[in-house]
């Protein structure tokens, strides 16, 4: 697949998502804000993100812990209603749907979740759990049907239609997670939204399941939403990326642009922070400070309190997302003004 | 001064369970220098918190050590009395686990813990004691830090956590410090932070660190050198170049080509099929020879040894006699 060179398509993408916002009320109950004279107070967990995913291709959301990427997933999943903004499904606005006029997109929108502990019903056999979405969605009504089609997803995901007689228990956080790539599967989905799906495992299973999932993509066309904090995994797997701040895109374009030229300081930091596994020993960009308060974010550019080029535009005037050369777009006043700095100056 | 910090000679732990004895650590050995960042890296269920937990003496019944020895400055510890063990923990060896809120009392302020830590130790008055302590929650770079004596453990952030479990850690100068993935329940920007901030910390105390993880990356950012585990046994060790550069066993070499690249894409990731047997379950001969795709019949029979190729040690029998 040539990621950078990919024509635009014409059919347009399969998902969009513009002006996208989730905002969670964490006030205090309303006797003790009345007494306290205190005001509400709102999370702004997704405050306006915008992208798009083609046909076929892999976005990937990538973010530290509590950035807002697990809440952009469950937005797009329609887990949560989002407080603004559209989710266009193949141009639908799945956020505007009732539950019933929902139903016929639901099948093209399937989920893996981070914990494949968790997301395994325990009572279940593995063959229930498979089947499940294809008897939900009336997919198939016989019996016997269901139970080869059940068959042929376990070994899709490199199962053998015997373990379908297991529960749960009986298999290790690798296999498990391939169960739920099954059951992810069982329903004919064009989208398959992974939110953080290696990030319980060992790195030598890891690469078995993103092996798999990208042999998936392939023979069957899917297109994926990708969350993750790990940039070397996001590297492996998708072919644009956003990244995330405080409920924001700071940058977002192709992986190519982002990898080789990151322009947000953000993203530079958050590449320089990876272990130099290669032990080339780059001089890196020390990294400084914590994600703030994401209910009382600092003003401005919500980076400038960690920023090494912060000016004091980025103090009082929030920037927008706008397009640089190489195809992304990055939202910082001073990589658009031209200021930079070294990352690469080789080792004294 | 003579002879390493710590040395551990054919350590082996086992659980008594319903199902008989499973043999958890199997024959490891190594040695520790002072001043050394020594890393252990596996998949879980390798051993290798395990055997930090052996070094310390907090091994969980029904766990326990049924052969080896372990050595702090040639003096034997793996066989000492609870109290004697006790008087050791803190002072000669510091602790530093994954999860800094359970090695943190909520209900203590952490000035009140580092002092009382302190002064467990060593021979300060208070007053001394909680300059001493001031001064070493500054050094890990914690802001305030009079101010911060004062805040209990839920008022700081993960990061700063850490940093508070890492002062406790060194606050009495012990001579290792054993850190059991001690940045994994954090975010990448802080996880580069807390490494950096421990690096400096044992190179100017002269610390020696056993790094316990399961990611090569931090092994290859701090370590000097790195013993590789599989199924509760070391299959290779030596210097962090050596193995992460040329890893020779068969795992090792598997494991370093799972990890996706930052540099390159590439198509497909090497993967090693199956997965870590479990316990009961070890096979014969050479453990990972089920997974391995260079065995042959020799390592279905015998169990490698740690053997010594160009500085390195390796335990496969592709660097053996083959028959």
């Amino acid at each position: 697949m040539g990621e950078a060179h990919r024509l635009p398509d014409l059919s347009g993408p399969i998902l969009r998502v513009s002006g996208l916002k989730r905002f969670f009320d964490v006030s205090r109950p309303l006797l003790n804000r009345l007494l306290e004279g205190q005001p509400r107070q709102l999370l702004k967990a997704v405050n306006g993100v915008d992208f798009e995913i083609g046909e076929g291709e892999t976005f990937a959301l990538v973010g530290e812990s509590g950035c807002g990427k697990s809440t952009v997933a469950n937005l797009a999943a329609g887990l949560y209603a989002p407080s603004a903004g559209k989710i266009e499904f193949e141009g639908v606005d799945i956020a505007t749907l009732s539950r019933r006029q929902m139903s016929p997109y639901r099948r093209h929108l399937a989920m893996i979740f981070q914990d494949p502990y968790a997301s395994l019903n325990p009572r279940w056999r593995v063959q229930r759990i498979v089947g499940e979405p294809i008897r939900a969605f009336g997919l198939l009504s016989d019996r016997r049907a269901i139970a080869r089609r059940t068959a042929e997803l376990l070994q899709q995901v490199g199962l053998s239609p015997a373990d379908g007689e297991k529960y749960p228990h009986e298999f290790s956080g690798g296999q498990r997670q391939r169960i739920s790539i099954a059951r992810a599967l069982a329903s004919q989905p064009r989208f398959i939204i992974c939110d953080e799906p290696t990030s319980a495992l060992d790195v030598s299973v890891q690469a078995q399941i993103l092996n798999l999932m990208k042999g998936l993509q392939r023979r069957l066309g899917l297109s994926y939403l990708f969350i993750s904090h790990d940039l070397a995994v996001v590297r492996h797997m998708a072919d644009h990326i956003g990244v995330m701040y405080l409920g924001r895109l700071c940058e977002k374009g192709p992986a190519d642009a982002i990898f080789s030229h990151p322009r947000h300081p953000y993203t530079r930091m958050l590449l320089d922070t990876i272990p130099d596994i290669e032990m080339t020993g780059r001089r890196r960009i020390p990294v400084s400070g914590e994600i703030p308060n994401p209910i009382d974010p600092p003003m401005g550019c919500a980076f400038h309190p960690r920023c090494p080029l912060a000016n004091q535009r980025c103090r009082r005037e929030r920037p927008e997302l706008a397009p640089l050369s190489g195809g992304a777009l990055a939202a910082c006043h001073a990589s658009l003004a031209g200021a930079s700095w070294q990352p690469d100056a080789p080792p004294e | 001064m003579p002879g390493p910090l710590l040395q551990i000679a054919h350590l082996r732990i086992a659980f008594d369970t319903r199902r008989g004895n499973l043999v958890a650590v199997d024959d490891v050995s190594f040695d520790v220098h002072r001043g050394e960042v020594f890393g252990i890296v596996g998949e879980s269920g390798a051993g290798k918190s395990l055997t930090g937990q052996a070094v310390i003496g907090l091994l969980e019944p029904p766990g326990r050590i049924t052969a080896g020895r372990i050595r702090l400055e040639g003096r034997r510890i793996d066989n000492l009395p609870y109290a004697r063990m006790r008087r050791l923990r803190g002072k000669q060896i510091g602790m530093i686990f994954q999860d800094p809120l359970t090695s943190l009392n909520p209900l203590y302020t952490i000035g009140r813990q580092l002092t009382e830590t302190i002064l467990t130790h060593r021979n300060m008055s208070h007053a001394q004691a909680r300059e001493h302590a001031v001064r070493i929650l500054s050094d890990v770079g914690i802001p305030a830090a009079e101010k911060r004596m004062e805040h209990y453990p839920h008022q700081f952030s993960g990061g700063m956590r850490q940093r508070v479990v890492i002062a406790l850690a060194l606050c009495v100068n012990p001579k290792l410090v054993i850190a059991d993935e001690p940045t994994t329940a954090l975010d990448v920007s802080i996880q580069a932070q807390i490494i950096a901030l421990l690096k400096q910390l044992c190179e100017k105390h002269a610390t020696a660190v056993v790094l316990i993880t399961h990611d090569m990356g931090v092994i290859a950012e701090i370590c000097d050198r790195v013993a590789v585990m599989y199924a509760g046994r070391i299959v290779e060790l030596g210097t962090v170049r050596q193995v992460v550069k040329h890893a020779r066993h068969p795992y090792a070499s598997g494991l370093m080509g799972a990890i996706p690249s930052l540099r390159h894409r590439q198509e497909r990731l090497n993967q090693i099929e199956g997965s870590m047997p479990r316990l009961a379950e070890i096979p014969a001969g050479c453990a990972f020879h089920p997974r391995c795709p260079e065995a042959f019949a020799k390592c279905r029979r015998r169990r490698p040894h740690l053997i010594e190729i160009q500085g390195a040690q390796v335990a496969c029998w592709l660097y053996g006699e083959k028959a």
